[in-house]
């Protein structure tokens, strides 16, 4: 079957399996191999991309079922050069280590703090409470995002 | 890497035309709405069909939350996130805010579905326990515009079998509203976002002048079905609340189920905790329809 869909603000068609994973979608069709793809049970969440602006886990959405919706995957972040300040705010505070679950963390804490520009540390344990890092103990994302929200904040 | 094994994809239109197509594909077909139960199945091969049938463009039809004079219905659509976040469901019933808090985790709440999650028939689902304590009513529409209407102890013939047949769907969750109700929920896990060890959820409905006119509590994860417990809400009724009618309540609970030892705790610990939980939760049901 043949899919439509923008990806990071940018249309892409192709042929594919009904049977086919948004995760391997982006990854294997699109070689966009920054969402990575985990435990395929929906319990890691490094596999969060946005659909129509909401994480979801990708592998366990089908392709099909993006077709003529969008998504935004965390090469869609950074706006050129600049990253976006949950990416900084991850940089800053040691959000990572090896860097496998970081990319879902990005794509959930992203719509957090646009939906809620000051979360509690309750509020972001609670928004990636279903996303698992086994480096950082998760005091050093929660320390990321207050950073994006602070600079955010600030930077009005 | 888990795929599912091939099948043809197809888009609904319409509820009469997903249900045309279930007509002519029998049990061949399935509909998937968020997907999060059936797409891990299919991985695993536990279940396999040659045909999905994608309900998801139905959400403008299907997602719902609407108070009539005398019930809530609510769409088979709505998503747990949209269940979790309005207020007009958590003042007429808090026992489903309660439960959403604790349903998986936030991402998966913004696929998964209220139809979708009866419709698993899972022993262990939380929400069939909620709509069994609200004594719900399921909407089942068939060829030709049918509609039938069933109990939450009629919708669920056993576990992963509902009476929802091959060329039907379920639409709509109907759950009637009395007064003086309070309603609440509380599920013990064994980490965020895990299936439940045990859930209770409770209903009570005060007379004017306090006494218990209806009580109703359902379980989850404890035995097969999730009808409600007929001898507690006789108990219930007619009585004062109070701490030791909570403890007969409980009582009733634990040697009512039928739960099984397993990697989430012993049979034992299950019914201690059946008994503590409807304790827990008729508690803040009451304190609920009194405020």
């Amino acid at each position: 079957m043949q899919v439509t869909m923008t990806v990071n603000d940018v249309e892409v068609t192709a042929e594919i399996e009904g049977r086919l994973l948004l995760v391997h979608f982006l990854r294997d069709t699109l070689s966009l191999t920054g969402t990575h793809w985990g435990c395929d049970t929906s319990n890691c969440g490094t596999c969060v991309v946005w659909l129509d602006g909401e994480p979801v886990k990708s592998c366990t959405v089908l392709a099909a079922m993006a077709d003529g919706h969008a998504v935004r995957t965390v090469e869609g972040l950074a706006r050129g050069a600049e990253l976006d300040p949950i990416q900084e705010g991850f940089m800053q505070c040691h959000g990572l280590q090896c860097g496998f679950c970081t990319p879902g963390m990005m794509m959930t804490c992203r719509a957090l703090l646009d939906k809620n520009p000051d979360p509690t540390d309750a509020e972001i344990r609670e928004a990636i409470s279903g996303q698992i890092c086994r480096c950082t103990g998760y005091s050093t994302i929660v320390r990321s995002v207050r950073w994006a929200s602070v600079h955010e904040a600030a930077n009005k | 890497m888990q795929v599912p094994a091939p099948f043809e994809y197809e888009r609904a239109t319409s509820v009469d035309q997903a249900i045309g197509l279930l007509e002519r594909l029998g049990s061949s077909a399935r509909l998937v709405a968020g997907g999060h139960s059936l797409l891990p199945m299919m991985k695993l091969r536990l279940a396999n069909f040659d045909y999905l049938i994608d309900i998801n463009p139905l959400h403008a039809e299907l997602g719902y939350i609407r108070l009539t004079g005398d019930e809530v219905r609510i769409g088979a659509l709505t998503r747990h996130r949209e269940l979790l976040e309005s207020d007009e469901l958590a003042a007429a019933f808090p026992i489903f805010r309660d439960a959403e808090r604790v349903i998986a985790d936030p991402v998966v709440r913004n696929r998964g579905t209220l139809g979708g999650s009866l419709c698993q028939a899972d022993p262990s689902e939380d929400l069939s326990a909620v709509c069994t304590t609200l004594d719900a009513s399921c909407v089942i529409r068939g060829p030709g515009g049918s509609e039938r209407v069933v109990t939450m102890e009629e919708f669920h013939v056993g576990p992963y079998e509902t009476a929802v047949g091959d060329d039907e769907m379920l639409t709509e969750i109907r759950l009637p509203l009395r007064p003086g109700g309070g309603s609440a929920y509380e599920k013990v896990e064994r980490r965020a976002g895990d299936w439940a060890v045990v859930s209770a959820g409770a209903a009570v409905w005060l007379t004017a002048d306090g006494t218990i006119a209806d009580a109703r509590v359902g379980l989850a994860a404890v035995g097969p079905n999730t009808t409600g417990i007929p001898e507690l809400s006789a108990a219930l009724r007619g009585r004062e609340p109070a701490e030791d009618l909570y403890e007969q309540a409980g009582a009733i609970a634990a040697r009512s189920c039928d739960p099984a030892t397993d990697q989430r705790g012993s049979a034992d610990y299950k019914r201690h905790l059946a008994d503590e939980l409807t304790r827990r939760t008729l508690r803040t049901a009451v304190a609920r329809a009194r405020s």
